[in-house]
């Protein structure tokens, strides 16, 4: 499969070239590892919440590390004009799409993993059931579909790095709310039963924004 | 194989391009002139389905520009003022990715060939970011034809290299061109300009305002036309010598 | 004064003489609420406002569509008027509902109780967002573009939060139901777009000549 192929090779390329240098991995990292010290000193009054503001606080920490992928991932390729060397070459925009969307999900995943079981230590809390860790991929899903064509419109403008939050946020609420809601419930110990409801309801929410964001990406990506 | 008729590219109320005309036969090689902002980028990136035209017609191959884009970019080969090259891969990576968006047959043997032509197979594993402008600059057009195209666009190639890069340049250019490509250079140089060209023409304000058979013309010639026509109501701007 | 008479005139006319009806009505003919008193008469603004907070939202996805299909700026033109009438008409409803909250349930800004609080606040960054995009985007031709598939996306956006808002709290003073709210006999029945009809039409022709209006002072090339 040609399609497959040439989108494989534009998320080999990214991984590649991470590996080399781990400068997106390290940043990404030592973010995400403030952001816990930040939060654990903002809530340490009230130690008896802590339970309740850990779906919270796992997920703006996933947002704002995401964010920050995001815009490194496509300045890199705004370095020496690469983003063109990909429109030059003769395949469908949305090769380009689903190549970067997937490199995304798979550098934010990893960020994740190694999170959790930080997360785990500091909150006194077992992060690892697997009900959580898909729900995890599935908000990051969402986030990296949405993200990766706002993020491609974001490095077009002057205000680069705070335009894509800008854009971004508001539009991924639909995921966050939802992931939020299924993360609490699976801490609070809810069965599956209910939480089945919102997991299809995020499930949706994937589909949709992955349509929406692969068919206009075409016209981001014009001249 | 590139039929060019009343091209125009506007950005809001400027025009980059007002109509220009070209035709050029298979195997051509044209160079462009031009001051700064007369157009010769925006024209090339057009070329290369990087921009869209306003409005005129462009066939290349007998391809319709609007249509066939895909198609087109197979046969393109664009080396721009970035070298679009990664740098955090190595150069060997770069042409790997790059031979494989573009389908290219036995990519192994193809970029062994390559890494030779250009004389960098001794740098083959540094990241691209360790190598020179000049070793860019050759690593950039390794990439722009590793797919064979049949036409070659380069934006003011020279720009930025030294001596021997330019040399160098100068003779892999010679090399590429030959292999009965068509190319289209521009350039700031009116030395380079001449020297490998067929045809040349000059850009100014957005049209063609003069061309002409290279073969007969000197450089001093060629300076004496390009004030005479380049100066008309812009600002003098130097030619480097 | 030789002003050649333009159709946006017959609009302006229209909307103002609605809403100076629509004032009448509001405060003179409505009688006073059981529950709330007078300050339920603010109601018919701040729905109305949402109405056409959102009915201006609508507008901007169908006219980024038709950027994207035609090219035509005039569509661009339309769009981005739009986002500007509906931020107006949804930072317009954010206030009165404030208005109206505080004496009802004693709060300025209550987003816990009032899930309803979040989409409208969401609507607002997104126009803003919007807008910021534009501001920080070069070339007239990427910022229609750009605009356009934004305008797509927050469409398809924000129904989805309002769903997982609604699956999440279920605390709006439904206006919907019967039992929430008595309303006064001479009102309609209690769906906000026909209780205060002449309101929410004078809303909706405001939007529409100042649309048009627009349109015809676009510059002429």
């Amino acid at each position: 499969m040609n399609f497959l192929n040439k989108v494989l090779t534009i998320v080999w390329k990214d991984v590649m070239a991470e590996l080399r240098t781990k400068e997106m991995f390290s940043s990404m990292l030592v973010f995400a590892l403030l952001l816990i010290v930040i939060f654990n000193f903002s809530f340490e009054l009230r130690v008896d919440k802590v339970a309740q503001v850990v779906p919270g606080v796992l997920w703006v920490t996933f947002a704002f590390a995401g964010t920050l992928e995001l815009n490194r991932s496509l300045a890199l390729e705004m370095e020496n004009g690469c983003l063109e060397g990909l429109f030059l070459a003769p395949m469908d925009r949305s090769v380009i799409y689903f190549g970067k969307m997937l490199g995304n999900l798979i550098f934010i995943s990893v960020i994740e993993a190694l999170m959790l079981p930080i997360f785990s230590v500091v909150f006194e809390l077992n992060l690892i059931q697997p009900s959580l860790l898909i729900t995890i991929f599935l908000g990051t899903v969402g986030f990296a579909a949405v993200g990766t064509l706002l993020s491609a419109m974001a490095v077009n403008t002057r205000a680069r790095e705070v335009m894509l939050p800008v854009l971004l946020f508001p539009i991924i609420l639909p995921v966050v709310i939802s992931a939020v809601k299924v993360t609490a419930g699976i801490l609070d110990g809810l069965p599956l039963g209910d939480l089945a409801q919102w997991l299809r309801v995020l499930i949706g929410f994937d589909i949709i924004f992955l349509v929406v964001s692969y068919m206009t990406f075409d016209y981001v990506a014009e001249g | 194989m590139i039929q060019i008729q009343g091209l125009v590219k506007s950005f809001g109320h400027t025009y980059a391009l007002q109509g220009v005309d070209l035709e050029m036969a298979q195997g051509e090689f044209l160079t462009i002139v031009g001051p700064n902002g007369a157009g010769k980028t925006t024209l090339l990136r057009i070329l290369a389905t990087l921009a869209k035209p306003t409005d005129g017609l462009v066939r290349i191959d007998g391809l319709d520009l609007a249509s066939r884009g895909n198609e087109i970019r197979r046969r393109i080969g664009f080396v721009s003022h970035q070298s679009l090259i990664y740098a955090n891969l190595t150069a060997e990576e770069n042409l790997r990715f790059y031979g494989r968006i573009y389908d290219v047959p036995a990519l192994e043997e193809r970029v062994e060939t390559l890494l030779n032509l250009v004389g960098l197979e001794a740098r083959r594993h540094d990241p691209a970011r360790n190598l020179s402008r000049g070793m860019l600059q050759r690593l950039a057009i390794a990439r722009a034809i590793i797919h064979q195209p049949t036409l070659m666009l380069l934006d003011e190639p020279y720009t930025g290299l030294d001596q021997q890069a330019t040399e160098m340049l100068r003779q892999l250019l010679q090399t590429v061109s030959t292999e009965s490509r068509t190319v289209i250079m521009t350039t700031h140089d009116l030395q380079r300009a001449l020297e490998l060209c067929d045809r040349l023409a000059i850009l100014a304000k957005g049209r063609i305002v003069y061309q002409t058979e290279s073969a007969s013309l000197t450089l001093a010639d060629l300076q004496q036309i390009y004030w005479r026509h380049a100066e008309n109501g812009l600002t003098r701007e130097k030619a480097q010598i | 004064m030789n002003r050649r008479f333009r159709p946006e005139d017959l609009l302006n006319w229209l909307s103002g003489l609605t809403m100076v009806a629509a004032l009448y009505l509001v405060f003179l003919y409505a009688p006073r609420e059981a529950t709330m008193g007078d300050v339920q008469r603010i109601f018919y603004f701040h729905v109305s406002s949402a109405w056409v907070g959102f009915f201006a939202f609508f507008i901007t996805l169908v006219s980024g569509i038709a950027y994207l299909r035609t090219r035509r700026r005039r569509w661009d033109i339309v769009a981005l008027s739009s986002v500007e009438i509906g931020l107006t008409f949804t930072a317009m409803a954010v206030i009165t509902g404030s208005i109206w909250a505080k004496p009802t349930w004693n709060a300025w800004w209550p987003w816990q109780q009032e899930p309803r609080l979040i989409l409208v606040t969401i609507l607002l960054l997104i126009y803003l967002s919007y807008l910021m995009l534009r501001a920080f985007l070069e070339g007239e031709e990427r910022k229609a573009r750009f605009a356009a598939v934004y305008g797509i996306v927050a469409f398809a956006s924000v129904p989805l939060t309002f769903m997982s808002i609604r699956l999440w709290q279920r605390l709006h003073p439904v206006v919907f139901e019967r039992e929430a709210i008595t309303w006064p006999r001479r009102c309609w029945p209690p769906f906000s777009s026909v209780s205060s009809p002449s309101l929410s039409s004078t809303s909706h022709c405001c939007f529409i000549a100042y649309g048009w209006g627009s349109w015809g002072t676009r510059p002429k090339d």
